[in-house]
């Protein structure tokens, strides 16, 4: 049975079940998303006003049994950014809407009454809304666990906590894993947006689903196969990432001066092996847990885990590179335990995790808090944050509004959004994914890492600046294209490595659809993608003024290299030369 | 002449993390893996000296940090 598109209007509460226009048919993730806000909102819309939307949309193999194909797309315009977002997800969600046959949720308006909040319960061409006062007030835990009550267990729930009732740039919106954890549309504000429609959770029956229909089931078996042998394979994908984690980048930066440390003042940090991957995955053995973990079901790469205490009791999952470097090397905290600690409460506030902790690290040059002094940042985010306290708000409105709110001007930001895990003066091609990227500053959305760090798809030396405008090019038309699957961004090591992965994915795509796309179409797809996406921030205000790193690291020489930034503005602009 | 040697990630296992360790004159870093048997663990994803990237054929000075991983990813 085709795909619908379910879309509801939170002004007055009600939906409409629509056919899928035959342009939105060949679109899954974030290729939807995309083309949906840039089609359907104003770009001068206030983010969190009644004129924006946000739009989930399952990508184009989610729900199937392909590998690793389980990641939802949420995009709308984002209150951090002040442009287009999209920011994708494992969990249930998108394997769950898509056996639902929903190709799409759209949500617009906003209710007139501002002080209730809602439930949407999505169901097979039916949507309901519930009104919650039971679960304003509380974080997502505890709205997972009201909807495990009222609900078979397997329901996909996506929900944001008290900081996203509010409406901060940092809140996010949380959705269930197949382990009952929480995995995030991370960044941009995307929880403030569903706060603003005053949604408190959402929740996809998981009860009358269909498997999703396959045109050519032979086909897709075979090229599913191939698929799956070139993740497993593949010695990143296959024995790097479920060994140790994302986590193993901390060590790897650190040795390649890459490693953002005390707010970006050096790029290396004498404490890395505190924090660093190894000693991640030695604990977990230690201590019981798992240093395998898939954050959605079919994910065969399994690059999360689950981290206890010392006494193995259950601390965090899915703990990742971005987080702990932020917290660590970034902010000072060289307890790998009271980082995940932090790591979980985030999880269960809704909080961009990654936005956080680089205001965290700002924080400490306003003067708010000592490098380092992880009891009083715990005490930060889970007192004064959640609470709505004045310095709650200053902090729960990012890396940007903080450092403007205390005049500084080492603010590392992009776009308004706090800049990831990897200095862009030693990592050049990243610098221009950061200063490009139509999602601020993004490290999946053209991971440059790969082929200036780990020699993947090649290399490019991180230091120099030939050849990086080209290669983050390349790298975001690709990683839009992949978002658009459904596929975790991790496939791309083997597919920059493996020449039959990426033909692979390519005819499971066909034998889902019964269509004929060539590699060709597929990066088309890619660079129909960024173009909507730039002509949207254009509109909306964004210009090459704002493809720009924060100047202080034009000026600034980090060590250990000594380097500066030193693209000029033409160079980067060039990026849009395609 | 003194090198100093980093292992990373799977390399570590039953050898060591950092070592300050004597070889002759002219050594390159090719012998050195070929010495720890690293590549019998897994392929060689990445070489630095003092902090660039090199290749195997690299020929090592007095005081060098060598540091070595396997392939590895995240992001
Ligand atoms: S590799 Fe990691 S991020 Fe990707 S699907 Fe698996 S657990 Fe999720």
């Amino acid at each position: 049975m085709a795909d619908l598109v379910y879309r509801v209007n939170m002004s007055n509460l009600s939906f409409k079940i629509e056919e899928v226009p035959a342009q939105w048919l060949g679109l899954g993730g974030r290729a939807l998303t995309s083309t949906i806000v840039a089609k359907e909102v104003d770009p001068e819309c206030h983010p969190l006003g009644p004129n924006n939307k946000l739009v989930f949309a399952p990508g184009l193999l989610s729900g199937t049994s392909a590998s690793n194909s389980g990641r939802n797309s949420c995009g709308a315009k984002s209150p951090l950014t002040g442009g287009i977002k999209e920011s994708n997800v494992g969990g249930t969600s998108a394997g769950i809407m898509s056996k639902l046959g929903v190709k799409a949720l759209i949500i617009e308006g906003a209710p007139k009454n501002e002080n209730v909040f809602y439930q949407l319960h999505v169901t097979k061409n039916h949507i309901e809304f519930i009104e919650v006062p039971e679960l304003v007030g509380l974080d997502n835990y505890a709205v997972l666990e009201a909807m495990a009550a009222k609900y078979d267990k397997k329901v996909a729930v996506m929900t944001i906590g008290r900081v996203g009732e509010m409406r901060m740039n940092l809140a996010n919106i949380s959705v269930k894993d197949p382990g009952g954890k929480l995995r995030s549309h991370g960044r941009g504000g995307l929880g403030a947006v569903m706060g603003s429609k005053q949604i408190k959770c959402i929740t996809v029956d998981a009860e009358s689903y269909k498997e999703v229909t396959i045109a050519d089931p032979e086909k897709f078996k075979e090229a599913s196969k191939v698929f799956t042998k070139a993740l497993q394979e593949n010695p990143i994908s296959g024995e790097g990432l479920p060994a140790f984690g994302t986590n193993v980048l901390v060590n790897i930066l650190n040795e390649a001066g890459g490693l953002p440390t005390r707010n970006f003042r050096a790029g290396n940090w004498e404490f890395a092996e505190n924090i660093c991957g190894e000693t991640m995955a030695e604990n977990i053995k230690a201590r019981g847990g798992k240093t395998t973990h898939g954050c959605h079901a079919g994910c065969v790469i399994q690059c999360s885990q689950v981290y206890n205490d010392k006494d193995g009791n259950y601390l965090t999952s899915g703990f990742e590179y971005e987080t702990i470097w932020a917290l660590g090397a970034n902010f000072g905290i060289q307890d790998l335990d009271l980082i995940a600690k932090i790591d979980a409460l985030m999880d269960d506030l809704g909080i961009d995790s990654i936005e956080a902790s680089v205001t965290l690290g700002l924080a400490v040059d306003a003067g708010i808090l000592a490098y380092g002094d992880g009891e009083k940042a715990y005490e930060l985010l889970s007192k004064d944050l959640p609470n709505g306290t004045p310095m709650g708000r200053i902090i729960g409105s990012g890396t940007h509004i903080l450092g403007k709110i205390y005049g500084l001007v080492r603010v590392p930001t992009v776009k308004g959004q706090g800049i990831p895990a990897y200095e862009p003066r030693a990592v050049k091609g990243q610098g221009i994914t950061y200063a490009t990227s139509t999602m601020g500053a993004d490290h999946t959305s053209g991971y440059a890492v790969a082929t200036n760090i780990l020699n993947s798809g090649g290399y490019v030396d991180p230091l120099k600046k030939e050849g990086q405008v080209e290669l983050a090019r390349n790298l975001q038309i690709a990683t839009a294209a992949v978002d658009s699957t459904g596929m975790c961004i991790f496939v791309a090591f083997p597919a920059l490595d493996d020449p039959k992965c990426l033909p692979a994915l390519v005819d499971m795509i066909n034998a889902r659809f019964g269509c004929s796309l060539s590699i060709d179409d597929v990066v088309n797809l890619g660079k129909t993608i960024l173009k909507t996406e730039h002509e949207f921030n254009i509109k909306a205000g964004l210009n090459s003024a704002d493809d720009r790193l924060p100047e202080f690291m034009k000026y600034e020489i980090l060590p250990p290299h000594n380097v500066v930034w030193d693209f000029t503005g033409e160079e980067i602009d060039a990026f849009w030369n395609f | 002449m003194h090198v100093f040697v980093k292992l990373f990630a799977q390399y570590r296992e039953g050898r060591f993390k950092t070592e300050e360790r004597t070889y002759k004159e002219g050594i390159c870093a090719q012998e050195i893996i070929e010495e720890l048997e690293l590549e019998k663990v897994s392929p060689l994803g990445v070489l630095m000296v003092n902090s660039r990237h090199e290749k195997p054929s690299y020929t090592l000075q007095e005081g060098d940090i060598i540091a070595l991983f396997p392939k590895v990813g995240g992001g």
